[in-house]
């Protein structure tokens, strides 16, 4: 149950604090840089501005390089309520677009906008808002995240999420503890600019709506209390609370539990407690942007420690590199063995890897410390002291998670919380051991990502290979289906009379005869998409089907020849029609092929197949064939296919003309029909049986009718060829 | 330029191990005098043996185990643990005692078990229950305070008595034990043992010549003993190298268990502050018990562990067939801590409860 804010204000009025537990005490140091008024520095020659600077995703990059920008120009767009765009920190050009360094521990180099400046500090349009109370909320909102205001205490999550919440906010805490040794920026920022912080909390107010504010400030800066005491004298609304000197007392959850004991629940936010917290350069920047209209492109920043000659805070644009800032502060690296950059405290600070790493937003301290201002490197065997265990703010047990971090039982780190160390460094710092513990915890937490992001990979994998496999046995079970009911037809068809046979016969007919004339006007009528896809469609069902049962579909072919002939042999003209039948369910899909594919064509496929067609003419079938044959390179068994098939059917229509001209004959005659031959077609599987007896002038007309044929094949066997290349790729 | 990498922290609070195991010995100095002014050098002496044995049994060991013995000895832990044995036992036991005591401790408890911060028992209890068991007879010959022995002897019969047996002029270690009235002197522990058992009533053994009778029911020597580690203890405190909760909570559960008894019975039963500076409770508290690697370490968990030792304390010295007990029952809770851990966890920042409920926990 959480205390009521009745029982808070109490408390606060009679200017009672609670405490957190644990806490260390580490020598401030912060004299060295606090001093002086924060300086400005010369504008760098390069600067590099990583596109994420937040938590969330980047940004839409909007510019070229060689583009020219002005100061303040909009260099990403933000598509995304969780991405925050950057700006230009100074005018000039766009040098490059690329992977630099990045301010990160690993150093590993992100995407960077890198400009040269051309030292003219020329600023774009700016557009402030200084109605803002009058404006819509969303659009006060929408002027924040496009000032590419994120938080800059340390997290960096993006503001204007921060400042809409969905709940009732009790308090809005501004955070100017500033808790870590050496860092002073927030300190000179709110003794020479509490106005405009003031401001700053004045629009936070105006969004969120909290029923108080607190302004949270260390005891050991009593400059920046005085000021921002003067600053909020006119709201007694606000209250500037000073908090004692203890790290991590400027911790989120640590400040939120000194001024109002109420925890932030276990993977919740501040929110759920009716609490919202924002950092004091944020408010600073947040003015800037409403009321000046200026984007986030400069922020204060410490440069101290004692290899720096002149410590103190600057005015530092963002993508300005630490190189810039440690030679306008003259460090030396005599006391430092190695180079020693740290960006941040001592205590939650990281290593640089270069000095080129750029200022981001979050950067608030570079720390130059020598060689006996830094621990050394000497792990010793734990001795269960708990000394760890007795400063750590988040109540955890540090000897347990390295005990069990250290082992790898990462199982076990996890019930003990792993996950909700802050990793503020206390423990690290008192052991006596001199283990670093929270590098521990966190290849610990980085090692439990990884696991996660694994199983969540292999999770998938899994759902989509088992949805595979349903889907490749409904295929083959709706194909099974298919065949059986063929073969159901097929028996009907051939226990049944051939009522329809004259019907049967004149649709082949007809059906040779059209094909014959799209086989010449093929050329002219353009290609229609519709029927494209289509024809590739059913080219690619073609082809899955038949490389699956190329073979089969060959011997099956033969079996439905014998049957056929052997049709034929016991009925007359009758039978043809079955014959008919039974060929146009096996080669249902090389009919539509050749329809469709008679109707796509390309430009070459025209004068190879009007050239091949010219060759035909002159040769006989066999040799058309043969040609054609040799002609065929790639998929061989789908062509032979395909080109049986339309073999067939040229010969079943022209052997079915020929029946019904033998019936005729024979029912005029009454000659016994002959015995049915071997098929007339010089295709090795083919096994149609032709009546030999013909005419002369059937013959021409066979001819010229093989003719057109041969050309229409040779035409889809070309089409056929750039559809398998094409399809070569796609799965089947 | 390659630059330095470490991880965050950057800076260090300025004690490692090594400082605070010469804290602990720099507070055990006060009780280490009162023993010397009591009971002459012999304390010196095992001391300065014991010292010896645990450098050169460590340094051997962990060559053979590979390790950099020089950084390891640094952290005086072996010499801490030798002192502890070396102030336990009788300061004239023979010279083989120490040095096979010491040896165990170290070898044997410590660094068999893995070295610093791995053994499950108190180096220093364990060997003296070891020497205790084995030799009975010269862990028991306790030498009387040097005001009521019959043969005073110095530095020199020290040294003899410890290597020899026999002291410089020829006094065996029986007659060197003898105290004034002619009968062989033993600890005030063991003393109200004895007398109780042959019948004495607790009242009539506290008129013994060996409990001041100024303070009801303090062995003079003891008392200051005791006194002088509870300085040493309390500076520890101070300069925060120990918790309050083992010494607070040790105390206080004799303390409590001893008055129940004694207000049921004043006869039978000695008295609160009989037990609390007679014996060795006063440096098991501050010195022993609070050995970090073999006590709990949760602050709940020391407070279970400390007033269970003090129960076990109270339970084997009264009815238990040893005088004193804090060696045993330290041993009995050493078992126990993992136990105690597992129960005593806090609760964490955040959560409602310290059940241990796995969670989905990838949350930076």
């Amino acid at each position: 149950m959480q205390n009521s804010f009745e029982d808070i204000m109490e408390k606060l009025d009679n200017h009672e604090l609670w405490d957190f537990p644990g806490g260390v005490f580490p020598a401030e140091r912060k004299t060295l840089s606090n001093q002086t008024p924060i300086g400005k520095l010369a504008i760098p020659a390069r600067l590099y501005v990583t596109v994420k600077q937040h938590i969330g995703v980047e940004g839409q990059i909007i510019v070229d390089v060689g583009q020219k920008v002005l100061k303040g120009q909009a260099l990403t767009k933000s598509m995304n309520p969780f991405a925050v765009p950057i700006h230009a920190p100074t005018s000039g050009e766009i040098a490059a677009i690329h992977k630099h360094v990045s301010a990160h521990p690993s150093g590993f180099p992100e995407l960077t906008i890198e400009i040269s400046s051309d030292q003219e500090d020329r600023w774009t349009k700016l557009f402030p808002q200084i109605d803002y109370q009058n404006q819509p909320t969303m659009q006060v909102l929408t002027a924040i995240c496009d000032a590419g205001i994120s938080g800059m205490g340390g997290a960096g999550f993006p503001t204007h999420i921060k400042s809409s919440p969905k709940k009732d906010i009790d308090f809005l805490i501004i955070n100017g503890i500033e808790c870590e040794p050496y860092i002073t920026s927030d300190d000179r920022l709110m003794r020479e600019h509490a106005w405009q912080i003031r401001q700053g909390i004045d629009i936070l107010c105006h969004l969120l709506k909290p029923k108080h504010v607190l302004i949270g400030i260390e005891h050991n800066k009593p400059e920046a209390i005085e000021a921002l005491q003067v600053a909020c004298r006119e709201n007694t609304n606000y209250r500037v609370c000073i908090i004692p000197t203890k790290y991590p007392a400027g911790g989120e959850k640590q400040l939120i539990q000194v001024l109002t004991n109420r925890e932030v629940p276990a993977q919740g936010l501040p929110v759920d407690v009716g609490v919202i917290m924002h950092n004091v350069g944020t408010c600073f920047a947040i003015a800037d942007a409403i009321f000046s209209g200026k984007p986030l492109i400069e922020r204060v920043v410490t440069v101290t420690g004692e290899a720096v000659e002149n410590p103190g805070n600057m005015w530092a644009l963002i993508g300005t590199p630490v190189s810039d800032l440690l030679a306008h502060c003259n460090y030396k690296q005599t006391g430092q063995n190695r180079p020693n950059i740290i960006m941040g405290g001592p205590m939650m600070g990281f290593s640089v890897t270069s000095d080129l790493v750029p200022v981001v937003k979050t950067t608030n301290c570079i720390l130059a410390p020598t060689d006996n201002e830094i621990a050394g490197n000497n792990e010793q065997p734990c001795i269960r002291c708990s000394a760890c265990a007795d400063v750590c703010p988040a109540s955890l047990l540090p000897q347990q998670l390295f005990w069990h971090s250290k082992a790898k039982e990462l199982d076990k780190a996890q019930d003990y919380n792993l996950f909700d160390c802050i990793e503020c460094g206390a423990c690290a710092y008192v052991c006596p051991s001199e283990i670093p513990l929270v590098h521990y915890y966190r290849i610990a937490k980085s090692e439990i990502r990884v696991e996660q992001e694994d199983k969540q990979k292999s999770d998938k994998a899994r759902e989509r290979f088992e949805k595979r496999e349903a889907r490749l046995i409904a295929e083959q079970q709706a194909r099974d289906e298919k065949h059986r009911l063929a073969a159901q037809a097929r028996k009907q068809a051939m226990a049944s009379n051939g009522n329809t046979a004259k019907d049967k016969i004149a649709a082949a007919l007809a059906r040779a005869k059209a094909k014959k004339q799209n086989a010449s006007i093929v050329n002219e009528k353009p290609i229609d998409p519709t029927e494209v896809t289509l024809a590739d469609k059913s080219v690619q069902e073609v082809k899955t089907d038949e490389s699956n049962t190329s073979t089969k579909a060959a011997s099956s072919n033969q079996r439905v020849q014998a049957a056929i002939t052997r049709a034929k042999a016991k009925k007359a003209a009758a039978e043809v029609t079955i014959t008919q039948t039974e060929l146009k369910n096996k080669i249902n899909t090389g009919q539509i092929i050749e329809n469709k594919r008679e109707i796509k064509h390309q430009g070459n496929d025209v004068k190879f197949a009007s050239k091949q067609a010219s060759e035909v003419k002159m040769k006989d079938q066999a040799d058309v064939n043969h040609s054609l044959h040799t002609a065929d390179v790639s998929p061989q068994p789908q062509k032979q296919v395909i080109t049986d098939s339309k073999q067939l059917k040229i010969t079943t229509a022209v052997a079915k003309a020929k029946a019904k001209h033998e019936a005729q004959k024979i029912a005029n005659s009454q000659d016994v029909p002959n015995p049915v031959p071997a098929a007339k077609v010089n295709s090795p599987q083919t096994n149609i049986s032709v009546e030999p007896a013909k005419t002369q002038e059937q013959q021409i007309d066979m001819k010229k009718r093989r003719i057109a044929a041969a050309v229409a094949k040779a035409k889809a066997k070309k089409s056929a060829q750039i559809e398998a290349t094409s399809k070569k790729d796609k799965p089947s | 330029m390659r630059f330095r990498l470490a991880s965050s922290p950057h800076q260090h609070i300025r004690r490692d191990t090594g400082q605070v195991m010469r804290l602990v010995i720099l507070a055990m100095v006060p009780g280490i005098l009162m023993q010397t002014w009591f009971f002459g050098w012999g304390t010196i002496i095992q001391i300065v043996l014991a010292v010896i044995t645990a450098i050169v049994t460590e340094a051997v060991i962990l060559e053979l185990r590979k390790r950099d013995f020089e950084r390891a000895l640094k952290d005086y832990s072996a010499v801490l643990a030798a002192m502890l044995l070396a102030v336990s036992i009788p300061p004239f036991a023979p010279w083989w005692v120490i040095v096979i005591g010491t040896f165990f401790a170290i070898g044997v408890v410590k660094q068999l078990y893995g070295g610093l911060g791995f053994n499950v028992f108190n180096p220093a209890m364990a060997a003296y229950v070891m020497l205790l068991v084995s030799f009975p007879v010269q862990m028991t010959q306790w030498l009387p305070p040097v005001n009521l022995a019959q043969y005073s002897h110095d530095f020199m019969d020290a040294l003899y008595a410890i290597f020899t047996d026999f002291s410089v002029e020829g006094f065996s270690l029986a007659q060197l034990q003898t105290g004034i009235d002619g009968v062989t002197m033993a600890t005030g522990l063991d003393t109200v043992k004895t007398a109780m058992a042959q019948g004495l009533t607790y009242s009539e053994t506290i008129e013994l010549p060996i409990f001041d009778s100024v303070i009801f029911g303090l062995s003079v020597a003891s008392s200051w003993i005791s006194l002088g580690y509870l300085l040493g203890g309390l500076y520890l405190l101070k300069q925060k190298v120990i918790n309050w909760h083992i010494p607070v909570s040790m105390i206080t559960g004799l303390f409590i268990c001893s008055l129940i008894m004694s207000l049921v019975d004043n006869d039978l039963y000695p008295s609160s502050l009989f037990h609390l500076f007679n014996g060795s409770i006063i440096i098991g508290a501050f010195f022993i018990a609070t050995d970090p690697v073999s006590a709990s370490t949760t602050n709940k968990g020391r407070i279970i562990f400390g007033a269970a030792i003090g129960v076990w304390v109270y339970i084997i010295r009264e009815w238990g067939g040893y005088p004193d007990a804090v060696a045993f029952a330290v041993l009995i809770m050493n078992m126990a801590v993992p136990l105690i851990d597992y129960y005593t966890r806090p609760r964490t920042y955040g959560h409602t409860s310290n059940k241990r409920v796995p969670e989905d926990k990838a949350k930076s």
